[in-house]
């Protein structure tokens, strides 16, 4: 009788713990609402032509986190795209690749994209669609090609499947894995920190957090501007070229001298996990940067104006404004089950 | 933003010029197939085996030619347009992909084609997109995105590049390396196109044209272009390249 309770009792529990982690891994169509909070500019990327649904969302999440999309199966976007780091790489100054190779730039987070108008530090990329070709089809990165990805999903049986169910379909294109992984990608948002919830008035700030709100508004907030804390232009931060890595950054890709050693401002939104810092990564820690920042003498001569607007900083000033810096941690986004490795079921 | 609402102005501006509407009846509707016969001079183009000469008396062959058709109109003399939205690419490697067709076309005559040669900045812009404009046609930069117009590929002993190949990738919709290229082409006379009168338009590309005029490439010193360097150059040669063959 003990034994036959005891069976019953566990098999209660596997059919609970079974219809959790389905649960936990299912999309519904209330996970792929978009919902643009108050206060937020529109977006640039709207998902016209590609309509939000919990099938692409899913395939755009199965995409994302599987290596298929390199050439020899190793990588995929998530091996440099760390969901806990907002999607960026923890501690990895430079970027990695296929066969152990070191790309030139610094894992970019992945967060609020569609209120981008270019994507990759140069904003060489003028789609968050077509972004994915750039890794995909780098030599240092997954260095496969667009065809090859197609060729190898259409032998692939599950995934034949889901493409056909997503975009009711039997051909596979890029067109859909494109569209998929903007899908997957685009819901990365981020708009629940602790700063949000103090603008909205549902939180508090310590003193020092207060503080270094107003010091960053007087001293950061021109390039890092709210609520996005990036107004996605590019800018000349006055760090001097590596020579090893010859990185023009924007004008490399506009051809223009002008724009030479320029880089996007990056969003400041899960700064705390985002390190290093800088488009190359030689930056370990906040502090660095504010030590930084704070010491214009070291700026080379074609730093952007902003730049020697700061001033010179004190070390409370430095403490105040990384206090503030880490109330944009937002753990609603970090821990969303969404965006959780569908590997891991 | 400004660009977008430039574009946006662009398109609309395109769209309001006198479009002949379809009419949605066959009956009044005729067909016109436009073939792309690639050559070389005078030469119909053959790839690899044989040496063709440039201005400058260096011999090259040629073992790749793609290019994107875009924007096409065809013209009545009162100034109408029956214009199409579809971008064509031709691939020497593939005879399918030279002959295109245009339909829904309303009875009457036409004097002659418009069309650009590349992609027009909305499809360098729109994300993902398919057929001709997918990306697995390599004819797509991915870390400066946006489409390539034209590849010509091929080898020639003058090239100091690596196995003596020369390779002009063009593209580009942004001012001041915009390469996309118009052109027009004016019938001999009138031609009469209905649902009981198919015809056929011939279009000779001349591929020498890239290397002619009004800047002679001298492969010896010019063997590579594959982004903005040198593009709009490559681009300012291949406007003229095209003309009519013969109308059928």
């Amino acid at each position: 009788m003990k034994n036959k309770t005891i069976i019953i009792l566990l098999l209660v529990c596997t059919v609970l713990l079974g219809f959790t982690t389905n649960n936990y891994f299912l999309i519904t169509k209330k996970d792929v609402e978009l919902n643009v909070p108050k206060g937020f500019p529109k977006p640039n990327y709207k998902f016209k032509n590609n309509k939000l649904t919990p099938e692409i969302f899913t395939l755009g999440r199965k995409l994302f986190y599987d290596p298929i999309l390199s050439k020899d199966s190793t990588i995929s976007c998530s091996s440099c795209h760390q969901r806990l780091a907002a999607f960026g790489h923890f501690d990895h100054p430079l970027s990695h690749g296929i066969n152990g190779l070191i790309g030139k730039r610094n894992v970019p987070a992945l967060q609020n994209l569609i209120w981008k108008d270019t994507y990759m530090w140069d904003g060489g990329v003028n789609n968050l669609e077509v972004q994915p070709i750039s890794p995909i089809t780098n030599p240092v990165e997954m260095n496969e090609s667009l065809a090859g990805v197609i060729e190898k999903l259409k032998h692939n049986k599950e995934y034949a499947e889901e493409f056909r169910v997503a975009f009711k379909d039997t051909n596979i294109t890029s067109e859909q894995l494109l569209k998929a992984l903007a899908q997957f990608t685009g819901l990365m948002i981020s708009v629940d920190s602790r700063y949000d919830k103090y603008m909205k008035g549902e939180d508090t700030f310590s003193n020092s957090e207060k503080i270094g709100l107003e010091l960053f508004r007087a001293k950061c907030a021109s390039c890092h501007e709210e609520p996005l804390f990036t107004d996605n232009l590019y800018r000349n931060n006055g760090l001097r070229p590596d020579t090893s890595l010859k990185d023009k950054g924007r004008g490399a890709v506009t051809g223009v001298e002008f724009d030479e050693y320029k880089f996007k401002v990056p969003t400041l939104r899960n700064v705390e996990r985002t390190y290093p810092y800088m488009h190359d990564g030689r930056l370990r820690k906040l502090k660095d940067v504010l030590d930084y920042y704070g010491s214009p003498e070291n700026f080379q001569p074609n730093a952007a104006k902003e730049m020697y607007e700061i001033g010179k900083l004190s070390a409370q000033e430095k403490t105040d404004i990384i206090a503030f810096l880490l109330t944009l941690s937002d753990k609603t986004f970090l821990y969303d089950r969404r965006f959780v490795d569908p590997f891991m079921k | 933003m400004k660009r977008k609402l430039l574009i946006a102005f662009l398109c609309m501006a395109s769209a309001t010029a006198d479009a002949i509407p379809f009419t949605g009846n066959p009956a009044n509707e005729g067909t016109l197939s436009v073939t792309f016969h690639n050559y070389v001079g005078n030469q119909v183009l053959q790839f690899d085996t044989v040496l063709y000469n440039d201005e400058l008396g260096q011999s090259f062959s040629i073992t790749k030619l793609k290019y994107y058709i875009g924007n096409i109109h065809l013209k009545k003399a009162n100034g109408a347009e029956v214009t199409y939205e579809d971008y064509y690419l031709v691939n020497e490697e593939e005879p399918s992909s030279k002959k295109i067709s245009l339909g829904n076309i309303p009875d009457g005559e036409y004097i002659g084609i418009d069309f650009i040669i590349g992609v027009d900045s909305l499809h360098n812009c729109s994300g993902a997109q398919s057929v001709a404009l997918d990306p697995v046609n390599a004819m797509f930069w991915s870390w400066n995105t946006g489409y390539i117009f034209l590849k010509l590929e091929g080898k020639s002993a003058a090239s100091k590049s690596p196995g003596n190949i020369f390779e002009f990738h063009i593209g580009g919709y942004k001012q001041p390396y915009n390469c996309i290229r118009s052109v027009s082409l004016v019938f001999d006379h009138p031609i009469t196109i209905d649902h009981a009168n198919t015809k056929e338009l011939h279009i000779k590309t001349d591929v020498a044209e890239i290397l002619k005029k009004p800047t002679t490439i001298d492969l010896s010193k010019l063997s590579s272009v594959t982004d903005f360097h040198n593009a709009t150059t490559i681009a300012n040669n291949y406007m003229d390249m095209f003309s009519v063959l013969s109308i059928k």
